[in-house]
């Protein structure tokens, strides 16, 4: 006899699980309708009999559950119109899901045997709590995203955005962001700002890194840490001290104090980087280059560099969006002729709150996942080119 | 080896010692390694390391009192502060020349405002003084301009007698003392020619005179771009012609050089007049002059260094009798700094409690499925930090929603929306959700590296769930929560942004207060020492940091 003993369950069990869950959505539909209780009771009795029934009608599982994400849908377009019926259609596809999952044991398939029910709860439980704080990391930001399509000058869902009427929705508020010269100058400012900024940052960075990685570097770690400071000292004491040191010298208010002072904040993340790519670098190959007759430019350019390339584009990824992203210091080492699209989102969301803001959070989220793919491929990349992981 | 060597050191292949050529590469290694770092190492300490040590640096600097009024520090060293007095004719007299070339430069407001956070009131002090303090001594300026048939009152006999005639030996003296003088004053340089160097023997005579004059000049000539035989002089140089006429009207006796007549006629115009009372003068613009206490205040902070804005940012001043407490409705800073502390804290904790199942269900799910939902952890991390505090702002505001959605549901009355912006709720939310990625990430690099064998172990050998958690997996994650908790510390005590847009007047950070400072009330003092307090602590947990888990083993993404 195999050792699997998956067996499906009682009708009873099924319902009465079934039941709690009906329990829980029929608070939230009953609590919206005026009485929380009735939509408690309504809500456990309907899951709880379907549960019953439907646990004994195991082989037709597939049309069974069409029928009831059907029937909610109709429901719910009876009752509350095309956004309660889109509720109503995941409830439902939800319920036949849950229904059959419990009623087919699938739950408990690929658990080990011998867990107690208890622990399997808990198991669930856990999914479910992570699955909570996965919903909190990612909702902020894409709740952003159809606000952006807002037709009015709300930060909220309005009533015709819930109904799903197209005259809810616009583009005015990304017409606004690409016509309205204040955000243009930003973005200009930014673009200028940026590219100059990493690439002084990937220059020194690059170099200092494999200055580092050498195996005989005297005060390496003290070296380190004041490289590494630029990242750990808050933001506010260094456009503190920036603020102070670069109006001594005539650079505050100027585009290149700015570039300057973003190039410093984005050099640690560059020497990370780096610094990780070198690790697994084989001296053997500078030596076996050098054994050819290759001096120590061609060495540098022909071999070191095709093969920590992509840490050294990700090292830069991070200094640019460092300064793309930065706010503070910009703020104090800047004037009003390098304001960048980060000032211009704040002193937005400070004064007067325009919704193009959320058209620029769209486009900033659009353009962050661009660089987080590039970056894990480049990632992968790297890894393979130095034969460390196949996958 | 050959058997010839034996003997004799271990030669290398040119001859030389072995040790030595080894020793001779080794430091050629050192060598270039320093040199590729040498730029970078540079490019940090001038663009950021220099700054810091500027913030530093002017947390306890304080030269402004001593600068622009100097002879009356010099002459205010006498005064007894305990006497409950003010200071006598002398101080005064002082006070007269510090603040008029002051108020010429127009610096003396400046000083009011600095000594303004020590004692409420002298700004309004400084302003009223420097705009009356050319009407002192009205009475003897008129009398010597209409001696002599009005000759004083023509700018080129000044620029005459001053200079002691064309080819007249000259004193630098004077020249350099006011060229010092007025760089301190104004942080600018007053170096080059200015057309203008005193006689010798004017200087002797009339040394306070000269000098009022060539401070003058340099003014007129540097700042003002002028010529300074055309200008008319300032009424400093009359008044202490005027003093200096009375208290010695004989010391013009031997002088013979240009204007001698003009000169004569002024002191004998003079000689009738009472001698100018400084103290009375300046009691009658501002009665406050009299107060003792606003000269202690100058006193106590005339040294060119203080502790006074560190005393200051720990709700602490200087007293009479040493340092005290500040009075109950200016004590903010203490508050502040814990309440930093407090909410760093309670977000460090949150995002441990949400970080660590996060961390444990990605490391323990099979690659492919732990790799998507790492999506999910990175996006925020990428996410512009502005784009994230916009959205829960979104969220969090009364008409957001979140209450929306509570609304909408029935879990809330309309008219009784949750209060969940503006204050520290929404700081510590909308933070939490910031850092979390930086807990997380730490956490899983250390969680990956444990063998979920030793779990199975344990439960075989008949280890609870709890007891096998909490006995063999916590204590091998214990790293991580520390890496991810320092991180998140150091990130979170000096968080400006965030605290900003959500926190309102409640959930404000010691960040705020600097920056105010900075861009605000200007007090820049106090802001680089409050930063300078921030910064040290943030500098021992670095340094814990670099001791737990090495700054070298820093990862990301």
């Amino acid at each position: 006899m195999a050792l699997n003993t998956v067996q499906p369950q009682t009708p009873g069990f099924v319902a009465a699980v079934s039941a709690g869950a009906g329990a829980l959505f029929g608070l939230f539909v009953g609590t919206a309708q005026g009485s929380g209780f009735i939509g408690i009771v309504i809500g456990a009795a309907l899951l709880a009999a379907l549960g019953f029934v439907l646990s004994g009608m195991r082989e037709r599982e597939k049309p069974l559950r069409w029928l009831i994400t059907a029937g909610f849908l109709i429901a719910g377009l009876v009752l509350g119109g095309i956004s309660a019926a889109i509720v109503g259609a995941l409830f439902g596809w939800f319920a036949g899901w849950f229904i059959f999952w419990l009623a087919t044991s699938r739950y408990r398939a690929h658990l080990a045997p011998y867990l107690t029910p208890g622990q399997v709860l808990w198991h669930y439980t856990f999914r479910v709590i992570c699955g909570a704080i996965f919903v909190f990391l990612i909702t902020p930001i894409l709740v952003v995203m159809p606000l952006s399509f807002n037709a009015q000058d709300f930060f909220t869902f309005t009533p015709e955005m819930l109904r799903f009427d197209p005259a809810g929705y616009s583009m005015k508020h990304y017409e606004d962001f690409f016509s309205n010269s204040d955000w243009q100058n930003a973005l200009w400012n930014s673009i200028k700002i940026a590219p100059m900024a990493t690439l002084l940052s990937v220059g020194f960075g690059t170099l200092a890194a494999i200055g580092l990685s050498q195996p005989h570097v005297p005060f390496r770690r003290a070296i380190m840490a004041i490289l590494i400071s630029p990242m750990i000292v808050p933001l506010i004491i260094s456009a503190a001290g920036m603020y102070f040191f670069y109006s001594r010298i005539g650079l505050q208010g100027t585009y290149f104090g700015v570039v300057l002072a973003h190039a410093a904040l984005g050099i640690p993340f560059v020497i990370i980087t780096v610094t990780a790519t070198l690790v697994g670098f084989d001296r053997s190959l500078t030596r076996a280059a050098a054994n050819m007759g290759a001096g120590p430019v061609t060495t540098f350019f022909r071999v070191q560099m095709p093969l920590i390339l992509p840490g050294v584009i990700s090292g830069g990824l991070f200094a640019f969006i460092t300064s793309f992203d930065e706010v503070v210091v910009v703020l104090f080492v800047g004037s009003a002729g390098q304001k960048t699209l980060p000032w211009q989102m704040f002193t937005g969301l400070r004064e007067q709150i325009s919704p193009t803001i959320l058209a620029v959070a769209t486009i900033l989220v659009a353009i962050s996942i661009l660089l987080l793919t590039t970056v894990e491929m480049l990632r992968r990349r790297s890894e393979r080119l130095r034969g460390m992981s196949p996958s | 080896m050959s058997d010839s060597t034996a003997s004799g050191p271990v030669l290398a292949a040119d001859g030389t010692p072995l040790k030595r050529s080894l020793a001779r590469a080794l430091r050629m290694q050192k060598l270039r390694a320093l040199m590729l770092i040498a730029p970078l190492l540079l490019f940090v300490l001038l663009t950021f390391i220099a700054p810091i040590a500027d913030m530093l640096f002017r947390s306890v600097e304080n030269k402004i009192v001593v600068t622009t009024l100097p002879r009356t520090v010099q002459a205010l060293q006498e005064w007894d502060s305990n006497s409950g007095e003010a200071p006598g004719e002398a101080v005064f007299q002082e006070l007269y020349y510090d603040m008029f070339v002051a108020a010429e430069a127009k610096e003396h407001t400046k000083l009011g405002t600095r000594l303004n956070y020590e004692r409420t009131g002298i700004s309004s002090l400084f302003r009223s003084s420097g705009r009356k303090v050319d009407d002192i001594g009205e009475d003897h300026v008129k009398a010597i301009e209409n001696a002599s048939d009005k000759a004083l009152k023509d700018e080129a006999l000044w620029f005459e007698i001053m200079t002691g005639g064309a080819g007249a030996e000259t004193n630098d003296a004077p020249l350099s003392a006011g060229r010092q003088r007025l760089s301190n004053l104004t942080d600018t340089s007053f170096s080059g020619d200015i057309g203008f160097v005193p006689g010798s023997a004017i200087s002797e005579i009339l040394p306070e005179t000269t000098q009022a004059y060539t401070d003058f000049a340099l003014f007129t000539a540097v700042a003002d771009n002028d010529v300074v035989a055309e200008e008319d002089p300032w009424e400093t140089a009359f008044v202490a012609l005027a003093t200096e006429l009375q208290a010695d009207p004989a010391r013009l006796d031997g002088y013979a050089g240009p204007g001698a007549d003009a000169l004569k006629a002024a002191a004998e115009a003079v000689a009738g007049l009472e001698p100018i009372a400084f103290k009375p003068a300046f009691l009658d613009i501002d009665k406050d002059w009299g107060d003792s206490e606003n000269w202690k205040t100058i006193q106590i902070y005339s040294p060119r260094t203080t502790n006074g804005y560190f005393l200051n940012a720990v709700d602490l001043q200087k007293g009479t009798d040493g340092i005290e407490a500040r009075p109950e409705n200016q004590q903010i800073y203490i508050t502040l700094f814990t309440r930093t502390l407090i909410m760093s804290l309670i977000i460090t904790g949150s995002c441990i409690l949400l970080g660590y199942p996060v961390a444990w269900i990605l490391a323990n799910l099979p690659t492919r499925t732990a790799n998507v939902l790492m999506i999910l952890v990175l996006l925020p991390f990428w996410t512009s930090l502005l784009v994230r505090t916009s959205a829960w702002k979104v969220m969090l505001q009364q008409q957001g929603v979140i209450n929306e959605v509570l609304v909408w549901l029935g879990m809330v009355p309309d008219e009784a929306r949750l209060v969940m912006i503006n204050n520290q709720f929404g700081t510590i939310v909308a933070m939490t959700h910031i850092l979390l990625p930086f807990m997380i990430l730490p956490m899983y690099s250390v969680m990956q590296t444990i063998n979920p064998t030793y779990l199975r172990a344990a439960k075989s050998l008949g280890a609870t769930n709890w007891t096998a958690f909490w006995r063999v997996y916590f204590p091998q994650s214990v790293p991580g929560i520390g890496a991810g908790s320092i991180l998140v510390f150091i990130l979170a005590i000096g968080y400006y942004i965030t605290p900003e847009i959500v926190g309102g007047t409640k959930g404000v950070f010691i960040s705020n207060r600097i920056a105010y400072h900075i861009s605000s009330s200007l007090n820049w003092g106090l802001a680089a020492a409050l930063g300078t307090i921030l910064l040290v602590v943030v500098l021992l947990l670095y340094w814990a940091y670099d001791q737990i888990v090495g700054i070298d083993n820093v990862k990301l993404g």
